[in-house]
């Protein structure tokens, strides 16, 4: 049995106190009227010499002509510019939120396949997964709360939700069948609930099929069917997700493998995450039935979906750019312009280091080499999913500051707080499953 | 070290896997074992070196990599830069999501072909090349393993026969 040590336990309520601190910061200090705003952006084209804005090169020669452009920063951009900022700590949280959430979703999709396709290297790994999907309820809870807070108007990401918005809007008002607040919290409701109900429903199985006589598999074969067809509900659920909670950030635009990109960035965080959660537990002494063949398998896996993910980023990224369509083409324009950095950045963590680092054989077997990626994929991924959130709900008044960074202590926080006291529910060795002999000899 | 070879016939692999350990163990020169499939572990009970053909493989996916570069670059940047629908043809990095398809096919191709010569040529084969194996069982449901006879022959004989041997024969090593 596991005991969750009390400094990790401190740790993660430091987290949580600093982030929550972090968090507090972030929302009183948002600007709290269009006059501000116009202060402040006033203040910062004198000081710098320098607008904010899009036009950053088009006035890069001179201090004379961005004396031009403070004239030209109307009350409109004034308006434009404290809507940004009155969204920038609440997308700070969500992206957190939902980086943390897709970590545990996925690896309760990774944890069904392995039960479906009846894999016999991974069963040890079972109880990490299964604690690491201990985080998904609450998770689930925490996003559907931010999402009836969205309804409610406390801010402004889902613009669709903005009877204002949408009444001048003609392309919104096509979609408002699928896109109205009730519709959505309904949907939200259905994938959180089937989702964390196969979680619970699983747990169950596996801890009676711990307890149960030798020989009878029962809660096994339950499993395995109950696994296939979760994995059936969770690839439509994911797809909607995907174009619920991010896509229609930006509502003008669509593109078809956007669930697939996403379901590529959760599956290698999830690994990751396994992978590292499996690390500190063996270092701490807790898991010697894992070899470094296991490891192996799950670097291939991080390897691997870090490849997958490269290719739907760039078929989806060729496909506009190739075709450069208007209606498509704004969503990277957006993201060149002023994301250039993150966006580009990414691809470097997420698929050149992952890459050259992973391909050796011998490294994959070495942990502090996986730590360390597993690291930088994580942080990878984080920038994704901001690069997918923020250039929607904050546009050009984005930066990387006590808003983000608090967020993702806060939800670590409690990531870490709930899955190491799961872990110290139930042996860390699911011993009932019938190919527990074969994953506890893996070898490769 | 002369040439006379002993071989030494099993009809399991198994078996064959503890007579390779028991005679590398005694210090006896394996020359080469003949086996009708590919036994697991069997490279390391004989203590060969790992291959390096995957290393080859990376340079050769460097190689072909390389080389699409520099085509694409020659030929629709340097050479003849024409507007075709459009795209940006003034520098490489600007049109570069349109090579990458052409970068990753030439890439595994290099890698893929390459390695597969090399494997060829490391390994010895070609066409009309002339099968070297001693027994044409052994690709059938035999295995063959010869030891090299330094010494008393005899003995060596006697002591294999005690792994478990099927049939054993005394030769002259060709190759």
């Amino acid at each position: 049995m596991y005991t969750f040590s009390s400094k990790l336990k401190q740790f993660s309520f430091a987290l949580m106190i600093i982030g929550f601190l972090g968090v507090a910061y972030g929302f009183f200090s948002t600007p709290n009227s269009v006059e501000d705003v116009k202060v402040m952006l006033a203040n910062s084209h004198e000081t710098h010499g320098e607008s904010a804005t899009q036009e950053k090169e088009a006035h890069a020669t001179e201090t004379t002509e961005s004396q031009e452009n403070v004239a030209h920063s109307d009350d409109a951009h004034a308006e434009h510019a404290y809507h940004y900022l009155k969204n920038k700590p609440w997308s700070a949280l969500y992206v957190a939120l939902f980086f943390f959430f897709m970590i545990s979703l996925a690896t309760l999709a990774f944890y069904a396949i392995q039960h479906a396709a009846q894999a016999g290297w991974s069963i040890v790994l079972f109880r990490v997964m299964e604690a690491i999907t201990a985080y998904l309820p609450v998770g689930g809870v925490l996003l559907f709360v931010f999402f009836v807070l969205s309804s409610l108007h406390l801010n402004h990401l889902f613009i669709w939700m903005d009877p204002e918005v949408v009444a001048h809007d003609e392309l919104i008002q096509n979609k408002t069948g699928y896109l109205n607040v009730p519709f959505f919290l309904a949907r939200a409701a259905i994938y959180i609930g089937g989702w964390i109900w196969y979680r619970q429903h699983a747990r169950k199985l596996t801890l009676a099929q711990d307890n149960a006589t030798s020989g009878d598999i029962s809660n096994y074969t339950k499993l395995f069917k109950r696994s296939a067809a979760f994995l059936v509900f969770f690839l439509v659920t994911e797809s909607m997700m995907s174009w619920d909670w991010i896509m229609s950030l930006d509502p003008h635009w669509f593109s078809t493998l956007f669930g697939w990109y996403v379901f590529a960035s959760m599956i290698v965080s999830a690994v990751t995450t396994i992978a590292l959660v499996s690390i500190y537990l063996k270092g701490k002494g807790y898991l010697e039935f894992v070899n470094n063949s296991h490891l192996h398998d799950l670097a291939k896996f991080m390897f691997g979906f870090s490849i997958f993910w490269t290719y739907l980023w760039f078929s989806q990224f060729m496909l506009i750019w190739y075709a450069n369509i208007p209606e498509e083409v704004t969503y990277f324009v957006s993201r060149f312009g002023d994301y250039k950095l993150p966006f580009l950045g990414m691809l470097v963590l997420n698929f050149l280091f992952p890459l050259l680092v992973l391909m050796n054989s011998d490294f994959k077997r070495v942990n502090w080499f996986i730590v360390c990626t597993g690291i930088i994929i994580l942080i990878g991924h984080y920038i994704d999913i901001f690069v997918m959130i923020m250039p929607a709900t904050v546009g050009d008044q984005w930066y990387f500051g006590i808003s983000e960074i608090s967020s993702v202590l806060l939800i670590l926080g409690l990531f870490i707080y709930f899955v190491f006291s799961a872990l110290t529910k139930a042996p860390l060795l699911a011993k009932g499953n019938p190919f527990i002999k074969e994953s506890e000899h893996f070898h490769y | 070290m002369s040439n006379r070879v002993i071989q030494a016939m099993y009809n399991d692999d198994d078996i064959l896997m503890d007579a390779v350990k028991e005679v590398r163990a005694a210090n006896h020169h394996i020359a080469e074992v003949y086996t009708p499939f590919p036994v697991h572990g069997l490279d390391k009970a004989m203590g060969l070196k790992g291959t390096r053909i995957a290393i080859t493989a990376f340079l050769y996916g460097c190689v072909g990599f390389s080389f699409a570069v520099w085509m694409m670059n020659y030929m629709m940047i340097e050479q003849w830069p024409q507007d075709i629908g459009g795209k940006p043809s003034f520098s490489f990095f600007l049109n570069m999501p349109a090579f990458v398809p052409i970068m990753f096919e030439l890439s595994v191709f290099f890698a893929a072909h390459l390695m597969v010569i090399t494997f060829y040529m490391r390994s010895r084969l070609w066409p009309f090349k002339e099968a070297e194996n001693p027994d044409p069982r052994t690709t059938d449901d035999m295995f063959v393993m010869e030891v090299y006879v330094d010494g008393n022959e005899d003995e060596l004989v006697s002591f294999l026969e005690n792994t478990g041997t099927v049939e054993i024969k005394v030769t002259e090593k060709h190759n």
